[in-house]
Order: structure tokens, then sequence, then C-alpha cells
């Protein structure tokens, strides 16, 4: 999982059935002091994320899973909002 | 995900059984600015999607298998989704 953060959102009104209702993030991954690193990406939303917000998300397979029993075709997904990362 | 655009439909009579009738199509993947990003991919079309048309570009085997509908398939990326527009916060 990678920390990074949410910098908008991807409206796509035609798409799989397996993505309807579910919200597209824009998101930026991070290093831990907050820095940028690495290209921007598309994840879906789990765990109500928004614009702003500092997230941690899960790439591959195992970015469907918090949809489960639902088979959300992605390769990435929010999982997490960091309240806090402390030494 | 990435943000794709399409630029091309493959054609192949002789393929793997399992994507014949598939529509496969040539992706460019693309920064957030709009320029190329790396080498066009080819994908598995679960949208009816055509040149031109800016989508979503999913890169895992099970999602692609997903769309394609048939089962385990050799496939490891799709096109899930047209891109109607991106809202980046400023």
């Amino acid at each position: 999982m990678l920390l990074a953060r949410v910098l908008g959102n991807v409206v796509a009104t035609r798409k799989d059935a397996g993505l309807a209702g579910v919200k597209l993030l824009v998101v930026q991954p991070l290093r831990p002091d907050g820095s940028a690193t690495g290209k921007p990406l598309v994840a879906v939303d789990s765990v109500g994320a928004g614009a702003g917000e500092r997230v941690f998300y899960v790439r591959g397979r195992e970015a469907a899973f918090p949809f489960l029993p639902a088979e959300v075709p992605t390769d990435a997904a929010i999982v997490g909002i960091v309240d806090q990362v402390s030494d | 995900m990435l943000v794709a655009r399409v630029v091309g439909r493959v054609v192949a009579t002789q393929k793997n059984e399992k994507l014949q009738g598939a529509k496969l199509l040539l992706v460019q993947p693309l920064e957030l600015d709009g320029r190329d990003r790396g080498t066009p991919v080819l994908a598995v079309d679960g949208v009816d999607a055509g040149p031109g048309d800016r989508v979503l570009l999913v890169q895992d085997g099970k999602a692609a298998q997903q769309v394609l509908g048939r089962g385990i398939a050799a496939v490891d990326a799709a096109v899930v989704g047209v891109v109607d527009s991106v809202e980046l916060e400023a």
C-alpha cells in the first residue's frame, strides 16, 4: 500500500456495470514526508475520501476486495484516510 | 487505473480462442495534462469505446477477465469507462 493525496475526481457516465456507483478519484502517490513521488493515477474509493485528503491505496487484484461480493474491475483502490503518520 | 486515449482498433484473425469476437483497442495512456504517458497498450473494450475517446484503462488480469466475461483468459488490460471529465482541485 502507498500513501497518496487525492487531487480530484473522474466523471464517467458510460462505464462497466461493475463500476456503477463507485467513486473514481485521482491520486498522487506521496513519500512519507509528503512530497510527490511517481505519477498520478485513478483509484476507486472505498472509504469516502475526497479531494485534498491524504489517503493510502492498494494496487492489483486486491483493490477489488473492499467491494466483495460485488466484482469491481479495478487495479487500484483507496482503503484508508490517513489521520497521522508518526515516528 | 489510468486515463488514456483510444488511438486504434486491433484486428487479429488468428488469436487465442478466448479472444474470438472480443473487441481489442489500442490505447495510449495519458498524463493529467493530456500528454502521452508511456507506450500504447492493447486492451479489451468493455464500454464500446471508439477512436479519439478518452477512457479509463485498468491494467489487471482479473479485472480484464471480468470485463471479457469468459472466465479465465489471457488478457491483462481493459477499457472500463469513457471519461466525461477530470475535475482537479486547484
